[in-house]
């Protein structure tokens, strides 16, 4: 084990934690951001990330992994660095989504869990992101949308994400009502 | 209502860099309602809890119940006991894409809005909680909230006045059952999030056992408008019985989807033909899912005539929910379409109730067998006998927003499904 990671916050990451805590009237409600900070901190919740959520907040661990296994974006597994969301869900089921996600897996020679030949991304279907009307969609690793997908946009992306690029925030416009006179 | 066509739009206004505080208070006569509630004599708490009832803002995250009677339904304030608004930002119903546009565009309208309704509740604070996928949103909203906090119009002693309101965000991290009330307050309260059992319900016992109101926070971003314009000027918009601007999120086979905001009521031909400029690639148009994945399709002949208000909609057996409406042309497979939205709510079933648990996992199996073409007619009968033994048996409504869609959809294409079960030919005994 050559880089074994060290579970512990830093004292500014405590702070952090501190400052989610002072929110709430009791510090168990802090158990959602300081899970967030761990997983950006290690990359993935595992039991001892999630052991250190738990010392900190002074939680069992039952309660803290009972949490953390209930939602999909905490990584309960060692995943690659980029992970590609791709909608399948409702109006992106009958506008191409699942077509896209069977177009990233080509790409990147997904696995049966999605994870790409060179480790590097991954990818899974998502449920309704809430960018219906710019279907069909993906989200980049608990972060940023992409809109409209094409096999060309898909491309770009996964360019992008072997070099380590971000990927900018796109904002959709607002509808203008000035096209529909007549 | 007046012409749609002419309709200036207020929440989702053509202002540049509205979510600036700046360009909020001097182009939006921003904070201004939230300054008159709190030093005007006037605004005393209950009369801005009856101005917002009697605008009758119908709440925005599917229910539709006015949000001012909401308001009323919180016992009298107990000194020492804390009192809290859960503001819904959840947005996950498949369909709706209404929330993150006034997170991007008009956050401080939610903000407002939000201090307004613990002003008029006497709550000590308020927890605006979104979906962990919105991250880059919640960005947006945290900024304006600092802005807010900077100018002193959040925190201790708002405005000058005395009053002391909190208000924080909560980063969700993907499970659509947190848009349930219950279910919300429990994610905030950093437990395993299972619906509770009502009653009690939350305005008696609610987040961290105290008074709490839950509100969608569209619905609270109605608020600042209504205490500055009136609730007359409000009710002069749209579907007398349901008033007020809407985001209607229009997507699917159109040519131009996306978020409109319109009066409420609004004709769904005008809709799809006019506003989102008519069927892709000149095809027919097969079904409208009007608000949201859990409510009851139409089919192309049942539309005519009906607008986006619960009322028109009831007579056709469907419900306004968010008005995220899902256009579906005559190409769409209704049995493809029905089986991913119950991979939805299997996925997304907490697993507390068994009918819920189960049943979901069993629409799932049985659509699957029919997609295939092996299912049998025997397996339709099936599905409708699933949906008796799901809706109403459960501790919230997610069973029944499982069950709508697979009851109606088979029941308004019953051919379709029909078309592709096994022909019953057993031979007969002898």
């Amino acid at each position: 084990m050559a880089d074994t990671p060290v579970f512990e916050f830093s004292p500014a990451e405590i702070q952090e934690i501190q400052r989610h805590v002072a929110k709430y009237p009791e510090s168990r409600s802090a158990v959602m951001p300081a899970l967030w900070l761990a997983q950006e901190k290690f990359g993935w919740l595992s039991p001892e990330a999630m052991q250190l959520v738990a010392t900190t907040l002074d939680l069992p661990y039952s309660h803290v992994y009972g949490v953390a296994s209930f939602y999909t974006m905490y990584f309960k597994e060692k995943v690659p660095k980029h992970l590609i969301e791709v909608c399948t869900c409702f109006t992106c089921s009958v506008t191409g989504g699942p077509e896209m996600l069977d177009y990233v897996k080509e790409k990147i020679g997904a696995d049966a869990k999605g994870i790409g030949k060179d480790g590097k991304i991954w990818c899974r279907a998502a449920e309704c992101l809430g960018a219906c009307d710019t279907a069909p969609v993906a989200q980049i690793t608990n972060r940023r949308y992409v809109h409209n997908l094409t096999e060309e946009a898909v491309d770009e992306l996964i360019e992008r994400l072997n070099k380590d690029e971000e990927i900018p925030f796109s904002s959709i416009p607002l509808k203008n009502q000035a096209n529909f006179e007549s | 209502m007046g012409d749609w066509r002419t309709y200036q739009k207020n929440l989702l206004p053509d202002i540049p860099n509205f979510h600036k505080i700046e360009v909020y208070e001097k182009e939006g006569k921003g904070y201004q309602a939230l300054r008159a509630v709190l030093t005007d004599p006037k605004w005393d708490r209950k009369t801005v809890v009856n101005e917002v009832k009697d605008a009758n803002i119908r709440g925005r995250g599917g229910a539709g119940f006015n949000a001012g009677l909401k308001w009323s339904f919180m016992p009298p304030k107990q000194e020492g006991l804390p009192r809290y608004l859960a503001c819904n930002g959840d947005e996950s119903e498949p369909g709706t894409c209404k929330d993150r546009r006034l997170f991007e565009y008009n956050p401080h309208t939610i903000i407002e809005g939000a201090i307004i309704a613990c002003y008029a509740m006497e709550m000590d604070a308020a927890y605006i909680y979104i979906r962990g996928e919105y991250a880059d949103w919640i960005d947006i909203m945290q900024n304006a909230l600092d802005e807010a906090y900077a100018k002193g119009y959040a925190g201790k002693n708002i405005m000058g006045s005395g009053v002391d309101i909190g208000v924080y965000l909560h980063k969700g991290a993907g499970a659509y059952i947190c848009g349930e009330e219950t279910s919300l307050m429990e994610s905030l309260e950093g437990k395993r999030p299972y619906p509770r059992s009502k009653p009690p319900f939350p305005a008696q016992v609610g987040l961290w056992g105290k008074p709490t109101t839950i509100n969608n926070v569209e619905t609270l971003g109605h608020v600042p408008y209504v205490i500055r314009n009136g609730s007359e000027w409000y009710k002069s918009i749209g579907a007398a019985n349901q008033p007020g601007p809407m985001l209607y999120g229009i997507s699917g086979h159109v040519n131009r989807p996306g978020v409109y905001e319109f009066p409420s009521g609004m004709l769904i031909t005008d809709l799809i033909y006019t506003v989102a400029g008519g069927i892709k690639g000149g095809k027919k148009l097969k079904a409208v899912v009007p608000g949201g994945s859990s409510v009851p399709v139409l089919t192309a002949e049942m539309i005519e005539g009906i607008t986006m208000d619960a009322d028109s909609l009831r007579t056709r057996g469907t419900l306004l929910g968010t008005a995220g409406m899902c256009v579906l042309d005559e190409t769409t497979d209704m049995v493809k379409f029905l089986l991913r939205v119950s991979k939805f709510y299997d996925h997304e079933s907490c697993g507390q109730c068994t009918p819920c648990r189960e049943g979901t996992g069993w629409l799932v199996k049985i659509l699957k067998k029919i997609d295939s073409g092996q299912g049998t007619m025997r397996d339709l009968d099936m599905l409708i006998s699933l949906c008796d033994n799901m809706e109403g048996k459960t501790v919230c409504a997610l069973a029944d927003a499982a069950a709508w869609p697979v009851r109606n959809t088979l029941t308004r294409f019953r051919s379709e499904f029909e078309a592709k079960v096994k022909q019953s030919t057993f031979a007969m005994a002898r």
